[in-house]
């Protein structure tokens, strides 16, 4: 991805997370907590675990339709990133000598299915991440951890990260349209170029903490960035918490997926 | 009525690498007074006005501010009533969002959170800007930022207001509301800008500073009707004085 | 290169999370005793920097690849140890945030590798001394090279011992090195050049700069040798209770890495020794519940090591899963149609 497309895709990230429906409006405590439940769940099962997670599904796709959260966006970021967890994985089937019996009669080299256990396990890992940020804005997040225990100072300059990030993004791309409309075509940035925009780019960036440290003083900073808005927990949250839980805990430790197929197959001889 | 005075008596003031920005500035403003500051360029605008609330410190002379001379103990005392907007609305709005940000100058003040959530919300309304409350800051324009930027320092309700370059950023329609507002201010003004016509409008009193000194300092209505004076000093007319 | 969650196993990956957040909030607080105020929004703006700067990528010459931006390294030599590493964790928290990079569980393992290595270890042990409080542009470039290169050396290296302790991949331990390890060599070496650059960069046009930061770092937030030592020690300790617990809920499995790695390393005879010691500690802290699903008959292929080769491709998982993936299908679109005709 081009500088520009990063960017823009960060922006329409953002965009997204400050949406109202009603997965927005969960705390954002919660919606940490469940994330993380979540993805201990799906790295827990075994290597070569492949229908027990399909249920896991569910938590992904409810989140994006009940969220509003563009399917193909996500697809298409999770895609994107996929490449080293492939590259990883694809040693599996070359170096597992086992086999499996799928079906009576076809046998699938072991290496395969873990394979394809690690696909599953990043494309679930990978979705549920960027669908936190995706249904809780960033200061949500930054005041979960707040209340979840990690230190004020980490936090604060967390948000600042946040607050300057576009206003910075936006300055490198002046910086590099400047660079580029002198450059007369020669593609791409050289490593000497890199150094000399960073070094501008750095420079400002320092310039500007100066300024809002300025703009703190003025209005009466003195060492702790005050908060307001202890908000608690609703009904409705601690109830989404639990239905996590419980949904998670159910598909670990009973065998839900081969209990449907079973039936599946008693039902139809 | 002393809390709104603004007194600078002789003050000089040397940057770090030498540069004299401040060459015996004296001036007195007092309770409601409402003055333009202009000048060209690297005159001392802009360090005229970081004196006025202890970002620095003079190298000679004084500053006194409502009955308290600047000097780095007071300066925190000092910043209770001068509130100052810069030019550049991002690095004054570093808050998450517009609400977290006008909050952040009442909550320092010490007051409980009933409090802040009402100046917060007349701050806001002032600027008309309430419908912005939840929004960051990258969602919004320019002109949207600047007028979060003066909500943030009016909740604080100072008794000296201010700005370097109001209105740099703002379109027609918001220049011409922040004009309205500032007219209602009844507090005293410092308006340090470029923009004359805007000075012609909301402040009766002009100092003009040239080279780190006061040339000129006296009603606008004459001032600003210089135009000797006024180019002199790298400045024109005020646009609406010019004859096409 | 990142840690990924669907590589990572609930132990390892718990682990180097507590590993990250306990040298957090080591970090916080010893920013807090004596920090100046304009720390903090400074720090945020450097992180912000950082993340815009590693957006922006550039082609290493000779190879045509393109390279981005590790920062760490710049981070402990503009901020020092503490609070580079502090906005090195926000830089990669917002990267596993909006980029997925690697993902959240795999953050605390990324925070570790990319963070601690450069600013608690390459930053004292490496770049101070050998840049010291030196202009010349040579002895600059030296310390950048060499802690870079370092730092990332063993950034990698924990990558892969990280994977290999989890167990979700076959590479075996001397392949996978070798693999990562030379990679690295030549993006800490581009990463060095990259750091110098920006560091020449600022020495050349501001630098008061420079020596302002290093006079408004306060005493105390630089590391000593001896801490830095001890605090590994105490680590080691912790590491090898975690793997024992690690031993315990996945018999075998501990065995099993430890055969992998000595087997790369040709170490027969540790083998032999170990083995009853784990079995030892195996007994003595079980912890979870076994959890399988029933065994079935006919196992193929030989007896095999953890993880038990019995998991769910039946045929009866296989018509579950598609079941189950068709509800959910029916279940999504069933909603989006709901909210389309709403709206």
């Amino acid at each position: 991805m081009t500088f520009d497309e990063r960017y823009f895709d960060i922006g329409r990230l953002d965009r997204l997370s400050y949406g109202q429906t009603l997965v927005h409006r969960l705390d954002p405590r919660a919606k940490v907590i469940a994330t993380f439940l979540f993805l201990l769940t799906v790295v827990s099962y075994p290597k070569y675990e492949i229908v027990a997670l399909a249920p896991l599904f569910l938590y992904p796709v409810l989140l994006m339709t009940l969220g509003e959260i563009p399917v193909r966006f996500i697809m298409r970021k999770v895609l994107f990133v996929s490449p080293f967890a492939v590259f990883i994985g694809i040693f599996n089937p070359l170096l597992d000598p086992g086999t499996f019996a799928v079906l009576p009669g076809v046998h699938v080299s072991a290496g395969w299915i873990s394979f394809a256990s690690i696909l599953l396990k990043f494309a679930l890992t990978i979705s549920a991440a960027l669908l936190l940020i995706a249904t809780t804005s960033f200061p949500g997040v930054c005041h979960a951890l707040r209340r979840l225990g990690f230190p004020a100072l980490f936090v604060s300059q967390l948000l600042f990260l946040y607050r300057y990030l576009f206003v910075l993004a936006e300055e490198a791309m002046r910086i590099i349209r400047a660079r580029d409309m002198r450059s007369f075509g020669r593609r791409g940035t050289g490593m000497r170029v890199f150094g000399r925009v960073v070094g501008i780019l750095f420079l400002r960036t320092v310039d500007r903490a100066e300024r809002v440290y300025y703009a703190m003083l003025s209005r009466g900073f003195a060492g702790d960035i005050p908060s307001l808005r202890r908000s608690r927990m609703a009904p409705a949250d601690l109830m989404f918490l639990l239905l996590m839980a419980v949904f998670l805990s159910g598909l670990r430790f009973f065998p839900v997926t081969e209990g449907i197929g079973r039936m599946a197959q008693e039902m139809f001889g | 009525m002393s809390h709104h005075i603004v007194e600078f008596k002789d003050v000089f003031f040397r940057y770090p690498d030498g540069t004299e920005a401040l060459r015996g500035v004296s001036f007195r403003i007092t309770h409601g007074e409402s003055v333009g500051v202009v000048g060209a360029n690297g005159a001392g605008k802009s360090t005229l006005l970081q004196h006025m609330n202890g970002y620095l410190l003079p190298s000679s002379g004084t500053v006194i501010v409502g009955d308290l001379p600047v000097t780095a103990k007071s300066r925190r005392e000092i910043r209770r009533k001068v509130g100052i907007v810069f030019q550049n609305p991002d690095d004054q709005f570093f808050m998450p969002t517009v609400f977290d940000d006008v909050a952040f100058g009442p909550l320092n003040l010490g007051l409980d959170e009933a409090a802040v959530r009402e100046r917060v919300l007349r701050a806001l309304t002032t600027v008309s800007s309430l419908d912005l409350q939840d929004k960051p800051p990258h969602h919004l324009s320019c002109g949207q930022k600047s007028a979060v930027a003066i909500a943030s320092v009016m909740a604080m309700e100072p008794d000296i207001l201010a700005m370097d370059e109001p209105a740099a950023n703002l379109d027609p329609r918001s220049r011409r509301l922040l004009i309205g507002l500032l007219k209602t201010f009844r507090h005293s003004k410092i308006v340090a800008s470029h923009d004359l016509d805007l000075i012609l409008d909301v402040c009766e009193r002009c100092i003009v500073i040239g080279n780190g000194r006061v040339v000129a300092d006296g009603p606008s209505g004459r001032i600003l009707t210089d135009k000797s004076l006024l180019e002199a000093n790298s400045l024109e007319l005020p646009l609406s004085l010019q004859r096409r | 290169m990142h840690m990924a969650d669907a590589l990572l196993s609930p132990a390892v990956g718990t682990t180097l999370w507590a590993g990250s957040v306990a040298v957090g909030g080591y970090a916080s607080r010893r920013l807090r005793e004596r920090i100046d105020d304009r720390a903090i929004p400074l720090m945020g703006v450097l992180g912000a920097f950082i993340f815009a700067a590693q957006m922006i990528n550039f082609t290493i010459p000779g190879t045509g690849s393109s390279g981005h931006l590790g920062g760490g390294m710049i981070l402990a030599i503009f901020l020092g140890p503490h609070a580079g590493f502090l906005v090195m964790a926000s830089v990669l928290t917002v990267q596993a945030l909006f980029f997925a990079d690697g993902g959240l569980l795999a953050l605390g393992c990324n925070i570790w590798n990319l963070g601690i290595y450069p600013c608690y270890l390459a930053y004292p042990l490496l770049y101070k001394p050998l840049a010291g409080g030196s202009r010349s542009l040579g002895r600059i470039l030296a310390a950048s090279l060499a802690s870079a290169a370092a730092a990332l050396q063993l950034g990698a290296f924990s990558v892969v011992v990280e994977t290999l302790l989890s167990g979700k991949s076959e590479l075996p331990f001397g392949a996978f090195a070798l693999l990562m390890q030379p990679i690295h060599l030549a993006i800490g070496i581009v990463e060095g050049l990259v750091t110098a650059g920006v560091i020449g960069y600022v020495q050349g046009a501001r630098p008061e700069l420079l020596e302002g930061m290093a006079a408004a770092r306060p005493l105390g937030a630089e590391v000593s040798l001896k801490k830095v030592v001890a605090t590994f020690a105490v680590l080691a300790i912790l590491t090898g209770g975690a793997l024992s617990w690690f031993a315990s809920t996945h018999p075998d499995g501990l065995e099993w890495s430890v055969r992998k790695v000595t087997a790369g390393l040709g170490l027969k005879e540790a083998e032999e020794g170990i083995a009853p010691v784990l079995k030892g500690i195996q007994e003595w802290t079980a912890l979870l519940p076994d959890y399988r699903f029933k065994p079935k008959g006919g196992r193929p292929g030989k007896a095999a090591p953890w993880p038990e080769r019995e998991a769910g491709t039946s045929l009866a998982g296989i018509i579950g899963a598609a079941i189950v993936l068709g509800v959910i299908l029916l279940i999504g679109f069933g909603i989006r149609s709901c909210r389309r005709r709403e709206s």
